[in-house]
């Protein structure tokens, strides 16, 4: 059954078209990569998944929910989000923003400790997200996934700023992620590493030029 | 019916503002008291009318219709945003018309009087609508927080209305006011001054159509290019 | 809703403690501003203390304005939106308990400035202490309406300059509640109505916030 289906789904920002029109359909426990120049709309499309950014036109239904609705709040909800950007509270350890937000969910808290650790990450779990580097950061967008365990991770080009244990750590997840049945988007302008089977969806003009 | 009204209400407008005008200038008497200044009853309080409740009462309403789901449209936003922009000019104008009245009266521009006071914050929270519109691009954003906007102001005007008129019977025993500016009005006096009021009200109604039909005409022009937009954008090779 | 509001009151908190930035910039500022008002007023001791109480309530709004754009600034990195959205958290047990960590630092900062004002405007001391529950109930109106004013204006990229345009002409009626409930305490006047009205407002802000602020933070 497919977990996502979206039929020609336009996303405006202003009057400017991020998404013109994208048909795509995603199975359960694979892994899917994106890919494309700069500007293609790869995070867009990342957002849209995530139930971020209303369609301006098109129909789409993500984990059951329809985005064209206030259900689009639901698949928020129900997705691992890894973004491009620092999505944590700069001035708040690492440690208490993974618990504001296991508890906001109601996910057990227990997960927290070892999934920092998990990620590489248990020796700065007191200190300010703002004191943590740029890859640091990204571990921690990681470890939340780990507490999360969500059906349909979203990552937003996860590799950058990763140094090699990194990026090795992140395969490992995606992988460990598909065998047990969720499903992974992430999105990359490098040549895509190979200890990660996946398919391809190639974006150009704000669409999808082919999946494969 | 629809054409019809778009069609006369410029004209309408007009000729019974010139009416008013004519009626005002030269058809009434001068006051007893106050002379030839009365006549500024026959456009002060068709302002205060047209800026405190026709223009600001269609800006709640239709915010409040925006942030009711069931009646949210693109209609309610645009007619707020334009009753917004006619209610600043006439608030404006009110408390211009206001100030030239009372020097002479009063012998000062400006009194701590609650309608003043509550008539210029409201002025400034129409200014603080106008640049919020201003400071947004996203157009749903923007829509939803402007409505918010809207309906914070319509409930803040009463709570500034009463604290200024607490404010000012609990500060000094005696007002400003005095009896002379109750004009005693009869006759063609009344029938111009309710003229007036029908005139602004026309006015009103013809500016927030002008400005509604500019707002739906620029909307129309973005969606023409959404199209022009849509196919440069699949034709990108990427940057 | 409690539990969300619990959950973010205590996040907000937590994050003041961590950075400190009401105690280091926030108060030194407040009571910079009081320093400057008795000089503007002059050296009569006694005309400083008859118009104290309207010098606090505006140091006090002035305090308000930099609580409300910090507050609304934790959130507004675009990265931090996004993830506090993706907890699907509900908007009005955000509203609350951003509300309710504004409340407990505006209400702190305030009775400090009133600390300063009796000392330095000469307040009588009982009536400072008296109207120590009115500067609770006016920092309370201030925050509800802050947390909204302060979300209706973080859109924007000016919003520390849109803020004071959008908020001050509310926070008017409140400052004159204060400042004149105040003022009945050390001279004469009546208290009951001002008390009504900072109920009033605060009830008003408070079931708009409760109601509206999903309408808000959705983009």
């Amino acid at each position: 059954m497919a977990i996502a289906s979206l039929r020609d789904i336009v996303v405006t920002a202003g009057t400017f078209p991020l998404l013109a029109g994208v048909n795509l359909e995603l199975e359960g426990a694979t892994s899917y990569v994106v890919t494309g120049p700069n500007g293609v709309g790869k995070t867009s499309l990342l957002r849209l998944l995530a139930g971020l950014e209303a369609p301006t036109r098109g129909s789409g239904h993500v984990l059951n929910f329809d985005l064209a609705t206030t259900q689009r709040r639901q698949v928020r909800r129900n997705v691992g989000w890894l973004g491009h950007e620092g999505s944590f509270y700069d001035d708040l350890s690492a440690t208490d923003n993974l618990l504001f937000a296991a508890r906001a969910l109601r996910l057990d808290v227990a997960l927290v400790a070892p999934a920092l650790e998990r990620v590489g990450l248990g020796g700065r779990l007191r200190t300010p997200v703002k004191l943590l580097s740029a890859g640091q950061r990204r571990r921690l967008g990681l470890a939340w996934l780990l507490v999360r365990r969500p059906q349909l991770w979203l990552l937003d080009e996860p590799y950058a700023s990763l140094d090699d244990a990194g990026r090795d750590l992140m395969s490992d997840l995606i992988n460990h992620a598909t065998a047990s049945g969720a499903t992974v988007v992430l999105s990359s302008h490098d040549p895509v590493r190979r200890d990660v089977v996946a398919s391809h969806i190639e974006m150009r003009g704000g669409r999808i030029e082919r999946v494969g | 019916m629809k054409k019809l009204t778009a069609l006369i209400l410029g004209p309408v407008a007009l000729v019974t503002t010139l009416i008013t005008l004519w009626m005002g200038y030269f058809v009434t008497p001068a006051d007893k008291v106050q002379g030839e200044l009365a006549r500024l009853v026959y456009i002060h309080p068709a302002q205060a009318w047209v800026a405190l409740y026709l223009s600001f009462g269609t800006a709640t309403l239709a915010s409040a219709l925006y942030l009711w789901p069931r009646t949210r449209s693109v209609t309610a936003d645009r007619i707020a945003a334009a009753a917004v922009e006619v209610s600043t000019v006439f608030i404006a104008l009110t408390l211009i018309t206001g100030s030239i009245w009372g020097r002479p009266t009063w012998g000062v521009w400006w009194v701590w009087d609650a309608r003043l006071t509550s008539t210029a914050v409201l002025g400034v929270l129409m200014l603080g609508y106008l640049a919020l519109r201003r400071a947004n691009d996203d157009p749903l954003l923007r829509a939803r927080r402007s409505a918010v906007f809207a309906i914070l102001t319509a409930i803040n005007v009463p709570i500034v209305h009463f604290s200024v008129v607490w404010w000012k019977t609990l500060h000094q025993g005696a007002t400003v006011f005095t009896d002379n500016r109750h004009l005693k009005i009869h006759g063609s006096m009344a029938w111009t001054l309710l003229l007036s009021f029908i005139a602004l009200s026309l006015d009103f109604a013809w500016l927030v159509r002008a400005r509604y039909r500019v707002g739906s005409v620029s909307a129309a022009n973005e969606s023409a290019d959404l199209e022009a937009a849509l196919e440069a954008r699949r034709t990108e090779a990427g940057a | 809703m409690m539990r969300t509001a619990y959950l973010v009151a205590l996040k907000d908190l937590r994050i003041e403690l961590r950075s400190r930035v009401l105690l280091w910039q926030v108060l030194p500022f407040g009571l910079m501003a009081l320093v400057l008002c008795g000089l503007a007023v002059g050296p009569d001791a006694r005309q400083q203390s008859r118009i104290a109480p309207g010098l606090f309530y505006l140091v006090v709004t002035l305090v308000a304005l930099l609580v409300i754009n910090r507050s609304s600034q934790i959130e507004s990195p675009r990265g931090t939106r996004t993830s506090l959205l993706t907890l699907g958290l509900d908007a009005g047990g955000v509203f609350l308990g951003k509300a309710a960590a504004m409340l407990v630092q505006l209400f702190a900062t305030a009775t400090a400035l009133l600390f300063g004002t009796t000392v330095l405007l000469h307040v009588p001391v009982h009536a400072a202490l008296v109207t120590l529950p009115i500067v609770l109930l006016a920092t309370a109106t201030l925050s509800a309406a802050g947390v909204l004013y302060g979300l209706v204006a973080s859109s924007s990229s000016s919003s520390a300059t849109l803020l004071p345009v959008l908020a001050l002409p509310a926070f008017a009626p409140i400052l004159i509640a204060g400042e004149r409930s105040f003022s009945s305490l050390i001279s004469a006047g009546s208290l009951s109505r001002w008390v009504l009205l900072l109920i009033f407002s605060l009830v008003a802000y408070g079931s708009i916030g409760v109601l509206l602020y999903g309408a808000l933070e959705e983009s």
